[in-house]
């Protein structure tokens, strides 16, 4: 009963930070982006545009929806719905952190533990494809059919060289459960290099994590691999028949995906929620440390205003990140909270990785996406994992 | 608690299987077929076979069912039509010959199968990844090299069948 | 009576599974005879596939041996197979006869 209600409460808080995350993760995309292109990016909706999502929000919600004539009524509502179904449901098995212990209840920061969490993660990715091959078959459009049908051939594609790539690691810490995974990255080489995959004996897994990176834009849908849904030359793909909520849902399930895959990421080569040097060395400092000089950059750029209304919100900013990090200094916070921050950091810096490829690269035409899948990819992998494994027989 | 995910599970299942023969559209059927393959992987996992089941998943509902619908958004499949030339020898002879044959299948099993045992979740533990993994690698050695061998004889086939001949 | 109450606390009877499969089973059986458009039909073989697939898992666990699994193991790795190169004859079928109905796909040459 009592583990009914932890899960319930568990679930409730996941689910409101990740439609937070989700919101604003538009924010900071629109944000990384304008600025790489030397330009300003939302800003008036209330301060440094903060507020945006929230307009977003209201104009998708308030927008007419349109239904195309001689759809498929009954696929063309299922397709979002299942696309942020499979979406969301991928998060249940990601571990934020380690145990949490609220008075007498002890509890991990992970809705469940499955023995097999990466196949599941696997197998919610393969779902994923029904959404999109039933968004654009039910729109009874060819636009929409052809991106559709592109769409789900890469997505498929593109599966083969991650869970290859994803195969790798995994013969290295011979288990499957996610928790078991992070653990198995924990300790420190020499006293000072992580454990984590990437720096790994007998076999590095640096070639698997980039492999995984790339696989991971082609899943999402994300530059360079984003033909299906190029606004230029398919008439936005897929979804080009559908407005208001369910383009929203549309959207939401695509940036969940890639908040997803970064967290897999995260947790499969940069080792969860381990520092990156030991906290002997003081790495519980680094989070105040970060939080205390974006404090003192927006007091100073509160006291030499760019804009006039900087002046006052600025420095409430400043205050704010003082604060955040003063609690972030109490001792009982601080075996709870770090981990949290560290997986979050490393989780942020891939998502900041996937927007700033956005803001920079070219996307691909559809035949070079498709040979890059099956000639280069996926040969690739399968080198790495014969590596791997050849190299972990030999060392066990 | 076992009994309640069986009941909602199998009744999943059940209606979803009625639907594939049922429904008019192919793509109804293959989703519906969607549907039960997944109610029957939970089913595996409830059995205990938790490899087998996120295999179901990933192959099955996610590779093969993705294949079947490919083929029918390509062939533009329609609903089906009823004509007029059905034969009616296959509904009169065969109904009433599936119904026996059903009838005296749920009767063997119950009568046959009564003392087999109770399933529980987690009550058999050998079907995980390193349970599979060994008896895979080490007594089925051959049968797994063998498939290798079909899957490879498989690509080659569908590829030659489904190109375009050279002009 | 109680006695039975007694056996479902603790779990479902293995006799069930198998039953849900036999029923599934005449189900594919039943789509197999009656439905006429080919992929359809080709569903309702991967419908009967999967009943014996759920048979197989069934008596692994009654029998506590991981070989059943192993067999369901390659009862998917063949139908995959098969559903491959199946659905590649549907389709030169239907590039030649343009329809999909088995009724009228009955001679062997046009």
């Amino acid at each position: 009963m009592v583990f009914i209600v932890i899960t319930v409460i568990k679930t409730a808080l996941i689910l409101f930070v990740l439609l937070t995350v989700l919101a604003y993760l538009q924010w900071v995309e629109r944000k990384v982006i304008a600025h790489v292109q030397v330009r300003m990016g939302p800003s008036r909706v209330g301060p440094h545009g903060l507020l945006q999502p929230l307009a977003d929000v209201i104009k998708l919600i308030t927008k007419e929806g349109i239904m195309p004539p001689h759809a498929n009524k009954f696929f063309y509502l299922l397709a979002p719905f299942f696309a942020v179904f499979m979406a969301l449901i991928s998060i249940s098995v990601i571990p934020f952190g380690t145990q949490l212990t609220v008075g007498p209840y002890t509890t991990w920061m992970q809705l469940t533990d499955l023995n097999v969490g990466i196949l599941f993660v696997l197998s919610i990715s393969a779902m994923g494809v029904y959404g999109i091959a039933l968004a654009g078959w039910s729109s009874n459009n060819k636009y929409a059919l052809l991106g559709g049908l592109r769409s789900s051939a890469q997505m498929i594609s593109y599966e083969l060289p991650m869970s290859l790539a994803i195969a790798a690691p995994l013969l290295i810490f011979g288990t499957l459960s996610l928790r078991g995974i992070v653990d198995a990255q924990s300790g420190y080489h020499l006293g000072v290099i992580p454990k984590w995959a990437v720096f790994a004996m007998p076999f590095p897994q640096i070639f698997s994590f980039i492999i995984f990176l790339i696989a991971s834009f082609a899943e999402t849908n994300r530059v360079p691999f984003d033909l299906p849904e190029a606004e230029n030359e398919l008439v936005a793909g897929f979804h080009v028949e559908y407005s208001s909520m369910t383009f929203a849902a549309f959207f939401m399930a695509e940036y969940a995906n890639m908040v997803t895959v970064c967290s897999i990421a995260t947790l499969l080569f940069l080792g969860g929620w381990h520092p990156l040097w030991p906290a002997a060395y003081g790495s519980n400092l680094a989070a105040p440390l970060i939080m205390l000089i974006a404090g003192a950059i927006c007091i100073y750029h509160g006291l030499n205003p760019a804009r006039p209304f900087d002046r006052f919100t600025l420095p409430v900013f400043g205050v704010v990140f003082f604060g955040i990090a003063g609690l972030l200094l109490i001792p009982p916070v601080v075996p709870v909270i770090m981990p949290i921050f560290w997986f979050l950091a490393k989780t942020g810096f891939l998502l900041f990785v996937f927007i700033w490829i956005r803001a920079t690269l070219p996307r691909f035409r559809y035949d070079q996406l498709m040979a890059f899948a099956w000639k280069g990819l996926f040969p690739a992998a399968l080198l790495n994992l014969l590596i791997t494994g050849f190299l972990v027989a030999l060392t066990s | 608690m076992d009994l309640a995910f069986f009941f909602v599970f199998s009744a999943i299942a059940l209606i979803c299987a009625i639907n594939v023969v049922l429904q008019r559209h192919p793509i109804s059927s293959a989703l519906s077929l969607v549907g039960v393959m997944g109610s029957l992987a939970v089913l595996y996992l409830q059995l205990g076979g938790e490899f087998i089941a996120m295999a179901q998943i990933i192959v099955y509902a996610g590779a093969v069912m993705v294949l079947f619908i490919f083929v029918i958004m390509l062939l533009n499949a329609g609903a089906e039509s009823r004509s007029g030339k059905a034969s009616w020898t296959a509904p009169l002879l065969g109904i009433p010959a599936l119904l026996a044959f059903l009838g005296f299948t749920v009767y063997y099993f119950l009568r046959g199968f009564n003392n087999a045992g109770v399933v529980k979740f987690g009550g058999y533990t050998g079907g995980s990844a390193a349970g599979v993994g060994i008896s895979l690698f080490t007594d089925y050695l051959l049968p797994f090299e063998v498939t290798s061998v079909l899957i490879l004889i498989a690509i080659v086939g569908a590829i030659v069948l489904a190109r375009k001949e050279m002009d | 009576m109680p006695e039975a109450m007694q056996v479902l606390q603790s779990g479902v009877p293995v006799s069930w599974y198998l039953i849900l499969s036999a029923v599934l089973f005449t189900l594919g059986v039943a789509g197999f005879l009656l439905r006429r458009s080919v992929i359809t039909v080709f569903m309702c073989i991967e419908l009967m596939l999967n009943a014996v697939n759920l048979s197989f898992v069934a008596f692994s666990n009654q029998h506590k041996d991981v070989s059943g699994n192993i067999f369901t193991f390659f009862v998917m790795v063949v139908a995959a197979a098969e559903a491959a190169v199946g659905l590649a004859i549907i389709l030169t079928v239907f590039k030649n006869r343009q329809t999909l109905n088995i009724d009228e796909i009955n001679t062997l040459k046009n």
